[in-house]
């Protein structure tokens, strides 16, 4: 009982927080100057053209009753057409968030395995050389941001020394079987390994750029609070009991250094789910973040707002199961 | 050489700095027997317990001296092999019962653990251990609490769980560091007669680590009185109550609050008693290292 509130109240909070972003985003992409219509029509466009234009896509109306309309249509599952591609705004959207999840959750993967290790070997090593090594490469990932990192990784690893693609998402010249967009989990349901291999080797230069900052986060944070963890009186009575620094590390200060950690995570997921929208850009990936940008430079307003819904609850999700986690893994929470 | 716990001459000192916190301390203890170690905050008490269980804060180590455990030199072993004897034949009672169960695991592997992974019994053995062990500290159901979190337990039932894990693989060395200061004062007598119950059944051999003059003459045998890392008396319980010999020791038991007189005022120890011991274990030092 105490469950299905905590659940209804959550969905509650999670529909006012989505329709405050889709309430700030219709407002202040019409408040900043720029007219969608004169981006599509050539110089020189007659005045009757673009008033006939301008009513086509409604923007001759008032603002309250185009968000009315807006509002209406989204509440049928209806997000308006584009401006720039002149197709339905939801397909176009749902058919490139799955190249942007796989991006971000490949990158997530990195930062924990990479922030992990990181905090695991500087507490084993804990004031050593070793642990004031992590701390200088922790302050380097971190004073860089992912978009420079890309930089780095292009001229390091796409010019220089060319093993990974620097741009697109899967080579071109390939055949593709895929029926969703999930390329990455569809080549490793159909065991095509050939096509698995080529989509890493175009996603791990920009899931790396996305992960090193949050490795360095993660590595940082975990580490401090493993520290702390070790000084602990229980740490200190299962040392007594014969067991290994390495077992102490693991298996007693671990399960509770996480959870702050945890949550971090969770937040820093949203703004590298942000940052792929740059990253997408330079490396030319085909994601939700590079159409961004186009509908942006496009003044797309239609796509822009399903864009910005789209990652809004995206944003949304994610805390949601960081809370879950967050519960499933303290005990003190779950009778809460 | 009877005594199952020897410490000899041993001294421990903070890294970078030539000044020992631990001041040559020797005392040896027999099976069966229970020694109390007291003195005041920062006399070392803990510190010698914690000497003797390899668990030491990283900033301090042995520089010298000698601790045997049935006859075998813990100096002398691999890092690994001491590790593993000390979790077979010892173990400890931690001061604060609060902070000492680990909040993200159950009880029961708490209790069990040791056995399981460092004694190579079966889990469902551990487990009727576990059971028994928690009858043998008077908790009325065990099955519940073994599948508690510490959270849903009371400080004195905590403390409860904590004898029982220490008393889990039958160890011959026990050692008791301030296991009540942390408690009510009535759950501290319930708590003392129990340790002083497992001590005497399973003969245990046990260090009692505590300021409090009045459980030492509860619970122990013999005491050394503490100052600065240095023992300065060594006696049996009955001689030291009768009267003892060092200026400290007397102003420490005067110090004491007397239950049968409590309308007696406090005698703080006075300050040239603290400084003639201070002297005392200055002399000590130098002497040690002329000795060097």
């Amino acid at each position: 009982m105490k469950l299905l509130r905590a659940i209804l109240l959550r969905l509650a909070t999670m529909s006012v927080t989505l329709i405050g972003a889709a309430v700030v985003v219709f407002f202040v992409i019409r408040v900043v100057p720029g007219n969608p219509i004169a981006m599509m029509l050539p110089p020189g466009a007659s005045e009757e053209d673009i008033a006939r234009l301008t009513a086509h896509y409604g923007l001759d109306k008032t603002i309250l009753e185009q968000f009315w309309i807006w509002l209406t249509g989204v509440f049928h599952g209806d997000f308006g057409t584009s401006i720039s591609l002149r197709q339905p705004v939801m397909p176009l959207v749902l058919g490139r968030l799955p190249a942007t999840l796989e991006l971000a959750i490949f990158a997530l993967v990195i930062a924990v395995v990479i922030g992990g290790a990181m905090a695991l070997t500087g507490v084993r090593h804990r004031e050593t050389r070793t642990e004031t090594a992590i701390d200088v490469a922790n302050g380097v990932g971190l004073s860089i941001p992912d978009f420079l990192w890309a930089l780095i990784l292009i001229v390091l690893f796409g010019v220089l020394m060319p093993v990974f693609h620097i741009s697109g998402r899967i080579s071109p010249s390939l055949d593709l079987p895929f029926v969703t967009q999930f390329y990455v989990f569809e080549s490793i349901v159909r065991l095509r390994f050939d096509l698995w291999w080529d989509l890493l080797k175009h996603m791990f230069m920009p899931a790396l750029a996305l992960a090193i900052p949050l490795a360095a986060i993660i590595s940082q944070l975990l580490k401090q609070s493993l520290k702390e963890t070790m000084h602990l009186d229980y740490v200190t009575l299962s040392r007594t009991k014969g067991y290994s620094e390495n077992h102490v590390i693991l298996s007693e200060a671990l399960p509770n250094a996480v959870l702050p950690t945890l949550t971090l995570i969770g937040v820093q997921f949203t703004f590298l789910i942000g940052g792929t929208v740059i990253i997408e850009r330079l490396f030319s990936y085909e994601g939700l973040g590079n159409m961004a940008i186009d509908a942006v430079i496009n003044r797309d307003l239609p796509l822009i707002q399903g864009i910005v819904i789209v990652f809004a609850l995206l944003f949304t999700i994610i805390n949601l199961v960081v809370d879950m986690t967050y519960a499933l893994l303290n005990p003190r929470l779950r009778h809460a | 050489m009877s005594a199952f716990l020897t410490v000899k001459n041993l001294s421990a000192a903070l890294h970078g700095f030539d000044q020992r916190v631990l001041r040559s301390v020797s005392f040896s203890i027999d099976t069966g027997e229970v020694l109390g170690l007291v003195g005041e905050s920062g006399a070392g008490k803990s510190m010698i317990g914690k000497a003797i269980l390899g668990i030491l804060p990283s900033a301090i180590s042995i520089i010298e001296g000698e601790i045997l455990i049935d006859g075998q030199d813990l100096q002398k072993m691999k890092p690994a092999d001491r590790r593993r004897f000390i979790g077979a034949t010892a173990a400890l009672i931690p001061q604060d019962p609060l902070t000492a169960l680990n909040p993200s695991r159950r009880i029961e592997p708490q209790i069990t653990s040791r056995l399981v992974d460092i004694l190579g019994w079966s889990k469902a053995d551990a487990r009727v251990r576990a059971m028994e062990l928690l009858n043998e500290v008077h908790i009325d159901n065990p099955e519940r609490v073994m599948g508690s979190y510490p959270h849903e337990l009371s400080g004195g039932m905590r403390q409860r769980v904590l004898i029982a894990s220490a008393f889990a693989a039958n160890p011959k060395l026990v050692i008791a560091d301030e296991p009540t200061t942390a408690l009510d004062v009535t759950v501290q007598k319930q708590i003392l007669r129990l340790i002083r119950e497992l001590q005497e059944r399973h003969s245990t051999a046990m260090v009692f680590v505590t300021h409090d003059l009045g459980v030492v003459s509860k619970v122990c045998q013999r005491l050394s009185v503490l100052y600065g890392g240095k023992i300065v008396e060594n006696s049996s319980v009955p001689d030291f109550f009768k009267g003892p010999k060092h200026a400290y020791s007397r102003a420490l038991l005067a110090a004491t609050p007397k239950y049968t007189d409590p309308d007696a005022s406090l005698l703080p120890v006075d300050e040239s008693v603290i400084e003639a011991v201070a002297a005392e274990v200055l002399a000590a030092d130098k002497e040690w290292r002329h000795g060097r």
